[in-house]
């Protein structure tokens, strides 16, 4: 037991490996650096896909380690986007209105510069005053505190007054589905100071990085993205592997019990509730600059069931199945939805698969759920027991291929 | 020798029956007590009041030697002050191996910063080892709780309310789907701590109480109605009218 914690952890080195491999792989077949093979567009697809991956090793902690089936984590990621973004617009308008004024006779002043940006921005909604929540949007690094804070603060606000009103089970989710809705119809409001329903758009252009193509961009945040999505994994591996993840899981199985031995349930679900909210947060202040848009359409709460179905079939309770069943669903579902798939005609009616992914995906997750509660990642167990059959109980003998205990009853 | 804990005038009724009427009860620092009663006589209310699961609408609790009220304390405060439960069905955390069950319920700290960082160090090792020995499962550690015996996991269990270290221990019918060698060994185990803490054990069976051979105290619909020892309430007719009588 004194073993390193990459040895009591392969799965860390494997993840971190293959990840390495296929980030440069996708370099190398890119437009910018390698032999354009793969499109500028889906190395974006990719690198969101990362974050997407991110986002449900978080939910993966919050549902398959501590048990709390929160629908409300795509609002944090959308929140990191909307507070990233706000610096990306600012900065990135600024830059274009202090171009337009150069070319006056006189010098423009502070106050026309902010007036302009605000005119640009807000003049969609009819405003033509920047409101008092973009106070910082003008500083990467106080903006990115906010990515931070703002949902890590309305996790820590939300978590406490339904923990410790002791909120379990469904009540919770629904009470998580409501803060998502909730903060989605405010977020359409025009007057909520973040564009109503038009959102934050243009973030793919980075302020200063202007000559830069976005074909060498979509790389760089592929990089990025990956190495978030690495240093998550294993900060995760980290937090589940020692007696955290031992006290979570056994909050999973009987919080009750876990009381009785001494430990404040209700500051563990906060804990790992703001820690999520958290993570999610940074994957989404990833995603948008990758997408170029965010809306309030982005909180809608199926975007959180979304993410739930992903973790559900990808194989909760273990870091890796998250990630795969993220990448594989999100992939496949742009498959289905990007109208690249042949219909199916069935003489009667042409199944359009557009319309009727969902009703896949659905069926999926409910067979999943009933069938494979491991989900895919179930699948590596099949792999490992065929190297090493499930003999069940412990050896009888000193030998090695002594038979089992269990074994011998049989 | 004053006293551990001490209950005193403490009722609760549910949705207007009462549980618990006007009950008052105390045990010393280092004493075995036995608790007694028919179904719905409030043992288990009792146990929920002692652990901070239920809360009283009358009546004090108070536990240590400056005595502190248990009643504005939550269940985990309660049981970090040194209150040990174990429930009448084995509950351990079958997900997990016996080692991780052990290593939880060890003594440490245990806010979430402190234990995500806490890493087993020798004296811990050394610790489970022990109470494994103890409780018998030493050749199970690295098994799923989950594989074990149903007597195996009430082994465990009890290995886990001694590594939490606790003054007073609660136990809830400890000796329920045991065989006759196990009970002994529980019986011996009890006894054994009772020496150094306070037990007080809730149980049907008459065989096992007298073998544990300590003071009973009879509850009968929610109050104290016999104490002293088993001979001494075995006596009384009260006690024989309500509840031994019936055999």
């Amino acid at each position: 037991m004194s073993r390193s914690f990459f040895a009591r952890n392969p799965s860390v080195l494997w993840f971190i490996l293959i990840l390495a491999v296929f980030t440069l792989a996708v370099t190398l077949l890119s437009d910018a650096y390698g032999v354009a093979f793969v499109s500028t567009s889906f190395v974006k697809t990719l690198g969101k896909t990362l974050c997407l991956c991110l986002v449900a090793l978080a939910m993966d902690l919050i549902w398959g380690y501590a048990g709390i089936l929160s629908l409300g984590h795509m609002a944090f990621f959308a929140l990191g986007g909307y507070m990233l973004g706000m610096w990306l617009m600012y900065a990135r308008t600024e830059e274009i209105v202090v171009a337009a004024l150069a070319e006056g006779v006189l010098p423009a002043t502070a106050e026309e510069i902010r007036q302009g940006i605000a005119t640009q921005i807000f003049g969609v909604v009819g405003a033509s005053e920047l409101p008092p929540i973009w106070v910082f949007a003008h500083g990467f690094w106080l903006q990115l505190a906010l990515v931070v804070a703002v949902p890590g603060v309305l996790a820590l606000v939300f978590g406490w007054l339904a923990f410790r009103a002791r909120v379990t089970g469904v009540y919770l989710s629904i009470l998580t589905q409501a803060m998502t809705l909730a903060l989605a119809l405010y977020l359409f409001q025009n007057d909520s100071g973040l564009r109503g329903n038009n959102g934050l758009s243009g973030l793919q252009n980075l302020p200063g990085l202007g000559d830069v193509s976005q074909d060498r961009l979509s790389v760089w945040f592929l990089w990025a993205s990956a190495a978030a999505l690495g240093l998550g994994y294993a900060l995760l591996a980290w937090v589940v592997s020692g007696k955290f993840g031992s006290v979570i899981r056994a909050i999973r199985d009987d919080e009750q019990r876990v009381r009785f031995l001494g430990y404040t349930v209700e500051g563990y679900k906060l804990f790992v509730f703001s820690l999520t909210a958290v993570i999610a947060a940074l994957a989404g202040a990833l995603y948008y600059p990758q997408a170029g848009i965010i809306n309030p359409a982005e909180l809608a709460p199926i975007a959180s069931i979304y993410l739930a179905v992903w973790v559900a079939i990808g194989g909760r309770g273990r870091l890796y199945g998250a990630v795969i069943g993220a990448a594989f669903v999100t992939l496949v579902s742009s498959w289905f939805t990007g109208g690249r798939v042949p219909d199916l005609p069935l003489g009667f009616y042409t199944v359009q698969w557009v319309d009727w992914w969902s009703v896949v995906l659905g069926l999926s997750f409910v067979a999943v759920t009933l069938f494979a509660p491991k989900g895919l990642a179930g699948l590596f167990d099949l792999w490992q027991g065929l190297r090493a059959p499930n003999r069940r109980g412990a050896p009888l003998g000193p030998d090695d291929g002594a038979l089992m205990e269990r074994e011998a009853r049989e | 020798m004053s006293a551990l804990l001490e209950v005193s005038g403490v009722s609760v009724s549910f949705d207007g029956f009462r549980a618990i009427n006007n009950l008052s009860f105390s045990i010393g620092p280092a004493e075995l007590r036995a608790i007694i009663g028919p179904n719905g006589a409030g043992k288990t209310t009792f146990m929920d009041i002692v652990t901070g699961k239920t809360r009283p609408d009358a009546g004090t609790v108070t536990f240590g030697d400056r005595p502190l009220s248990l009643l504005s304390m939550t269940e985990a405060q309660i049981a970090r002050a040194g209150v040990g439960r174990k429930f009448q069905r084995p509950t351990v955390f079958e997900d997990q191996t016996v080692h991780e069950n052990l290593i939880m319920a060890l003594r440490a700290p245990r806010s979430p910063w402190r234990v995500l960082f806490w890493r087993e160090g020798a004296q811990d090792r050394a610790n489970v080892a022990a109470l494994a020995e103890e409780v018998g499962l030493s050749d199970a550690l690295a098994r799923k709780a989950g594989e074990l015996s149903h007597g195996q996991k009430q082994w465990l269990e009890i290995g886990m309310l001694l590594a939490q270290e606790p003054r007073l221990l609660l136990v809830d019918e400890p000796a329920a789907g045991m065989t006759l060698a196990e009970r002994e060994h529980t019986t011996r185990l009890l006894v054994e701590m009772a020496k150094t803490r306070a037990v007080v054990v809730v149980e049907h069976d008459m065989d096992f109480v007298r073998r544990l051979d300590c003071k009973v105290t009879v509850l009968h619909e929610g109050a104290v109605l016999a104490e002293g020892s088993l001979d001494h309430v075995t006596r009384n007719q009260q006690v024989i009218d309500v509840y031994l009588g019936r055999g």
